[in-house]
């Protein structure tokens, strides 16, 4: 792991009411770092995931970007634009829900190839190649690449979701409960796909979960958040299985093993 | 004699928020060094604490307080205040861990199971995967199940897969926690075997084994504990 971290965030706060938002954040990211936020429902992960991401300007705080190994971006003094196209190419955001993230009446491949218009590809044909090769990375029927979304099944969509924020190559993947809503038979599939791609392209990742199992099998490091705070942070194998604060240790105790 | 890992006054006691904040102290002021090439065999009855120990070696459980201390190429990391990118640095490269259970994502493949620590090193995919099946073979895991995912197998046959991935990356330190459990003999001894060969090539060793022979084939001394 290098020396330099890839994104830092400085004491984010963006607080909607007492308690209500995350506050008070900070904390760094490394390339090729998988890194999970889990908490309960309502404890502020998902704004914190949107303030990181570059959707949802914080109160006070910065999140900083280390674009090209040289020059750090303080994501929320870029111009809009900037903004925008940093969040089409080295940034990518997978959502809970795929219809957020995908375009539902435009194909499969037009979804992809979107984010490649993005960094200026214009030949047609080696969008659609970069398509059908990225729809097959992600165990996507290359033969439906000119269906559109909606006919997609939740798990299909996801993964399409996924191929379309990859194609650009991002160095940064931000995820909300990716595998929720999903089934377990497909979940478990969506989970070894996103293990192997994180590894074979050195990807950071900050991952929003509220699946404990989910939050062991893909981060490294976990930050466990209640009432928008921070109150743990460490291995994801030593906050999981010697909890030091009374809230992950109820958090722990309180999962069902099948 | 080169000392690979050693603890100094480390003591851990959990405490149980939820069940009336009661204490269990655990661990009290254990002093153990670990030469390269040695082989420690934490003994002990049920309870005093070996697996709390070779946990916290391995920074799954934190330190309540001492202090211990990794030597790798010239640096000596203290994992009781180490960073996470520094504890990850040194599982990557220094400490490996067996344990009793086989933990990995449903659905991937044995033989990918067992080439991941090798492709975390950069290690190619055909010499991974030529490194692995060796292993495999070498451990008896049947061919026809290597492209499966082991969540089915025995558990001698999960834990060898559990061998076999953590014995493929030469690690300096390796921690122990009853590799054999659910062996028979003929597996057993070619595991004793093999953290002979690991030991001859400097590691430092140190492990739990709960049946005499293989615990007496592999000890070059005994670290007795005696609980709190």
């Amino acid at each position: 792991m290098s020396a330099q971290p890839l994104l830092k965030v400085n004491q984010l706060s963006k607080l909607y009411a007492q308690n209500k938002g995350c506050e008070n954040i900070s904390f760094e990211l490394y390339p090729g770092e998988v890194l999970g936020i889990v908490g309960e429902s309502g404890s502020g992960k998902s704004t914190l995931l949107n303030c990181l991401s570059a959707r949802l300007p914080p109160n006070t705080g910065d999140v900083l970007y280390l674009k090209n190994n040289s020059q750090w971006l303080n994501i929320y003094q870029l111009a809009e634009n900037e903004r925008r196209h940093l969040l089409r190419t080295e940034w990518g955001v997978v959502h809970q829900h795929a219809r957020d993230g995908l375009r539902m009446n435009v194909s499969a491949g037009a979804n992809i190839g979107e984010r490649l218009m993005a960094v200026g590809e214009r030949h047609y044909g080696d969008i659609r190649a970069k398509g059908m090769q990225w729809m097959a990375d992600v165990e996507l029927d290359t033969q439906r690449i000119d269906d559109k979304p909606s006919t997609y099944s939740g798990g299909m969509q996801q993964r399409l979701q996924i191929a379309r924020n990859l194609v650009t190559h991002p160095k940064v993947i931000f995820m909300d409960e990716p595998t929720g809503g999903l089934d377990v038979s497909v979940q478990a599939r969506l989970l070894d796909l996103l293990r192997t791609l994180v590894t074979d392209l050195k990807l950071a990742v900050i991952i929003v979960t509220h699946d404990l199992a989910v939050a062991r099998l893909l981060a490294q490091r976990l930050i466990v958040m209640r009432h928008g705070q921070i109150i743990e942070t460490g291995l994801t194998d030593q906050v999981l299985d010697d909890p030091q604060h009374a809230y992950t240790q109820l958090l722990v105790s309180s999962v069902l093993t099948p | 004699m080169k000392t690979m890992i050693q603890t100094q006054q480390l003591s851990k006691t959990f405490t149980l928020h939820n069940q009336g904040g009661i204490q269990l102290p655990i661990l009290d002021k254990v002093n153990l060094t670990v030469e390269a090439g040695e082989c420690v065999v934490l003994h002990g009855a049920s309870g005093t604490g070996k697996s709390t120990l070779l946990r916290t070696l391995y920074a799954n459980y934190l330190p309540s307080s001492g202090s211990i201390l990794v030597h790798h190429k010239n640096t000596i990391t203290d994992l009781a205040t180490a960073t996470s990118n520094q504890l990850l640095e040194v599982r990557r490269h220094v400490i490996g861990y067996v344990s009793q259970f086989l933990r990995v994502i449903p659905r991937v493949s044995t033989l990918d199971i067992v080439m991941q620590p090798l492709k975390e090193r950069g290690v190619s995919n055909v010499d991974a995967q030529n490194q692995a099946k060796a292993m495999l073979k070498r451990l008896n895991v049947p061919e026809h199940l290597w492209s499966l995912a082991p969540g089915t197998f025995s558990g001698g046959e999960q834990q060898r897969v559990n061998i076999a991935r953590s014995f493929i990356v030469d690690y300096p330190i390796l921690l122990l926690d009853e590799p054999t459990a659910s062996l028979d003999q003929k597996n057993a001894d070619i595991v004793v075997k093999m953290i002979k060969e690991a030991q001859q090539k400097g590691a430092a060793i140190v492990g739990i084994f709960h049946d005499a022979n293989t615990r007496n084939a592999v000890a070059d001394r005994f670290f007795t504990m005696h609980g709190d």
